[in-house]
């Protein structure tokens, strides 16, 4: 049986600013996973994002979505992918419906196609009663979820969310939840980076843990619990003693 | 000796740390080394400005200056200028002080008076004024102490007096406007007011040239003797500034009480309410715009898409179409000059050229920032699968049709009195907006919209590169509507070398897109 293309292949990735953000990273997410990836402030997380989503170069290294080299055709590297940060892109002065209808133009949806997508997304997440209203009034969770729904519109294959639940309350961060959790279950691959534990514990199928800008532990929870002393311990004791460990062997 | 902290003297000295190192990094980038070319720069800068206000007022000097009428209008003529200029800037910091939220949430929410605070930007307003005045009023003043005596410096006892009193006025403003229309509305149309206090008397003055005279000269206006003649007496109050600012010491310290006097009750007046309308304009942004239902979604190509995102991001923000607009407003006097000259003459074509031209530039200038740098979703539009050079297509088209649609009916009635001098403006537009959109777009680098106004002060190099060569390719298009062919060569290659030096200092970056 041929094995299956992952949705994430990475080989000897760097990148540098003043130092070393990402350095020599090899990672492997597989299609259809939720991929939690954690790490302490500055360990290179954003960057390594930041870098298959097409906003940053690697100064050397590949990336490869589903078997395609961004290097070679970006593009079509880009026509899978949706980015989702901390901080919403959304226009002040444009409603989620219009923002929406402008994200479909971008990814080419056909309208008909994105319009009925748009409004189910919304309806979905809770937003359909604010459709037309400009985004510059909502709070950062009606942002957030409008962001998210900009994401979903163009039916991506890999969601990538670089801390989506900062600063959102308890009702919306569960509503995107549920929504990430839908969208695996449909077989889209999703790549979160968290610093609430609890929800990668509890969301990803497996995690990788960054330092320093390597990859220094990657597996299940068991396999985590595995490779240091807490047998029955949270993420969090396991997270601290990887980090701990990295840092006294460097 | 320590300063009892939120005191007055506490504020003022944590104010003026924070704008003295906003200034210097502003204006050095970290770097000493810029501090001293700088220096250079800014003391050659102001000799030739003393040399050009030296050519200015020594003719009128040496004919001896009379105290009379005619030069009392002419005085309080171009104080009136300074002064429109000094209110413009005060009612725009006045506003900016009551809506920037940068510490005004940390002193609200703190035990310190919000009364003290006011009070000290009130008057750190009143020295910005000042100096901005004192700026464009010094080579002036200077050269009148140099050549006509030093009883000329007391314009600058005039400039503090005036200043102090823009300040109450824009403080009055304010307050009024918060309790006519409220704090959604308030900061909007005081921006439009400061705007058009500042082109308005510059422009009427200039229309009122070209009604009475046919020309643009702005002070033939003030020279004219049936203005001399309905001015009022020599006795008048009227001219109190004038002869204050030739000298008369009583007339100086009437000035200066007045409007020292006028701020101080300004800021009496305004720092009770200041907490309560600062809170209240800090709720604005909560507001929520909502449109009628949205139409069924259009089929639409990346490119599309994108223009149709930056119209619909123009139209709606009003202070962006203000400003805009303002750009059109500096363009009315000429469209008079054409409109009375209307298939009488040719010549007029001549004035109006090169400040369509120039004016295209300058616009074309804030809508590239605005379409290039100041993208809100900058990282959805780098992660769409569009290539970087179809989205800058797009967002280039988007700008040009904005100008396209402002230019043509102008382009029209330049057309309707002379052909060839439609050709020139066209070619003149199409190069000084070019220009200013290649500038942008070498320099762009990603901000917030809401960043518009400071745009000008995050990248000196493109703003003076984008003011150069739209003054460059003016000339050409005037030399060329008038003069012989081969002379415009001269401006044009200036332009192209501003262009050529703009390319080579524009900032490298890695970040993809």
């Amino acid at each position: 049986m041929p094995t299956p293309v992952p949705a994430l292949d990475i080989h000897n990735l760097s990148k540098s600013f003043d130092r070393p953000a990402v350095d020599g990273l090899d990672l492997t997410v597989r299609a259809g996973e939720f991929y939690g990836l954690l790490g302490p402030n500055g360990a290179g997380k954003t960057t390594l994002l930041r870098m298959v989503a097409g906003l940053l170069q690697p100064d050397s290294g590949s990336i490869s979505i589903f078997g395609i080299d961004t290097a070679r055709d970006a593009i079509a590297a880009k026509r899978v992918v949706a980015w989702v940060s901390d901080e919403p892109m959304v226009y002040d002065r444009l409603t989620p419906l219009e923002y929406l209808q402008f994200v479909a133009g971008l990814w080419e949806v056909p309208a008909g196609e994105a319009e009925a997508t748009a409004r189910e997304l919304l309806d979905w997440l809770g937003l359909m009663p604010h459709a037309d209203e400009r985004c510059g009034g909502f709070s950062k969770g009606m942002l957030q979820k409008v962001a998210l729904a900009g994401a979903l519109v163009h039916n991506p294959r890999l969601i990538i969310l670089d801390e989506p639940l900062t600063g959102l309350d308890a009702g919306a961060a569960r509503q995107v939840k549920n929504v990430l959790l839908e969208k695996v279950r449909e077989g889209v691959t999703v790549i979160m980076t968290t610093h609430i534990l609890e929800v990668a514990e509890r969301m990803a199928e497996r995690i990788g843990v960054i330092a320093k800008g390597r990859l220094i532990a990657e597996g299940t929870l068991d396999e985590l619990r595995g490779r240091t002393r807490h047998d029955q311990g949270s993420l969090e004791d396991i997270f601290l003693d990887l980090v701990a460990e990295h840092s006294a062997a460097a | 000796m320590s300063v009892q902290p939120a005191s007055i003297t506490w504020f003022a000295s944590h104010e003026f740390s924070l704008f003295w190192r906003d200034f210097w990094g502003m204006m050095t980038a970290g770097r000493r080394r810029r501090g001293v070319v700088l220096a250079i720069v800014l003391v050659i800068a102001a000799l030739l400005l003393h040399l050009l206000a030296h050519a200015l007022v020594a003719p009128w000097l040496a004919q001896g200056v009379v105290t009379d009428k005619a030069t009392f209008v002419l005085l309080t003529g171009g104080g009136l200028l300074f002064w429109s200029v000094m209110l413009s800037q005060a009612l725009e910091s006045v506003t900016r002080a009551y809506y920037a939220r940068a510490d005004l949430d940390l002193i609200l929410s703190s035990p310190a008076s919000a009364r003290r605070l006011f009070a000290v930007r009130t008057l750190a307003i009143a020295l910005s004024t000042m100096a901005l005045a004192a700026l464009l009023a010094a080579p002036l003043i200077d050269m009148l102490a140099i050549d006509g005596g030093p009883r000329w410096l007391a314009a600058y006892g005039v400039l503090a007096g005036f200043s102090a009193l823009a300040t109450a006025v824009g403080v009055f403003i304010t307050l009024a406007l918060f309790k006519l229309v409220g704090p959604k509305r308030t900061r909007l149309i005081a921006q439009i007011v400061a705007a058009i206090i500042g082109a308005g008397f510059i422009i009427g003055i200039q229309a009122v040239a070209i009604l009475s005279y046919g020309t643009m000269n702005r002070f033939a206006v003030l020279q004219s003797s049936s203005v001399v003649a309905a001015a009022p007496d020599l006795s008048s109050p009227a001219w109190l500034p004038a002869r204050a600012a030739m000298g008369n010491v009583p007339d100086l310290v009437l000035i200066l009480l007045f409007g020292l006097g006028a701020l101080a009750i300004a800021v009496v007046v305004s720092a009770r309410s200041f907490s309560h309308y600062a809170i209240a304009a800090a709720g604005v942004g909560q507001a929520r715009v909502r449109h009628r239902a949205a139409r069924n979604f259009r089929p639409a190509s990346p490119g599309q898409a994108l223009r149709r995102k930056e119209w619909a991001l123009l139209r709606r923000d009003p202070w962006l179409v203000s400003q805009t607009l303002m750009q059109v407003l500096y363009l009315l006097p000429p469209a008079l000059l054409l409109w009375i000259n209307f298939g009488r003459s040719a010549g007029a074509a001549t004035v109006v050229v090169p400040v369509v031209v120039m004016a295209a530039g300058q616009l074309a200038g804030g809508l590239a920032w605005l379409a290039l740098s100041g993208e809100d979703a900058h990282d959805l539009v780098v992660t769409a699968p569009v290539a970087a050079g179809k989205v800058l297509r797009a967002k280039i088209e988007a700008i040009a049709a904005v100008i396209a649609l402002i230019v043509a009916p102008l382009l029209l009635l330049i057309g309707f009195l002379s052909p060839v001098a439609a050709g020139i403006a066209a070619l003149g537009i199409f190069a000084s907006t070019a220009s200013a959109t290649a500038i942008q777009m070498w320099f762009r680098a990603q901000a917030r919209r809401s960043m518009f106004r400071r745009r000008q002060v995050s990248s000196r190099a493109a703003t003076l590169s984008e003011a150069f060569a739209s003054i460059m390719w003016a000339g050409t298009a005037a030399i060329l509507t008038t003069g012989p062919a081969i002379l415009a060569m001269f401006p044009a290659i200036l332009a192209l070398l501003v262009l050529l030096l703009a390319w080579s200092i524009r900032p490298r970056t890695s970040t993809a897109g």
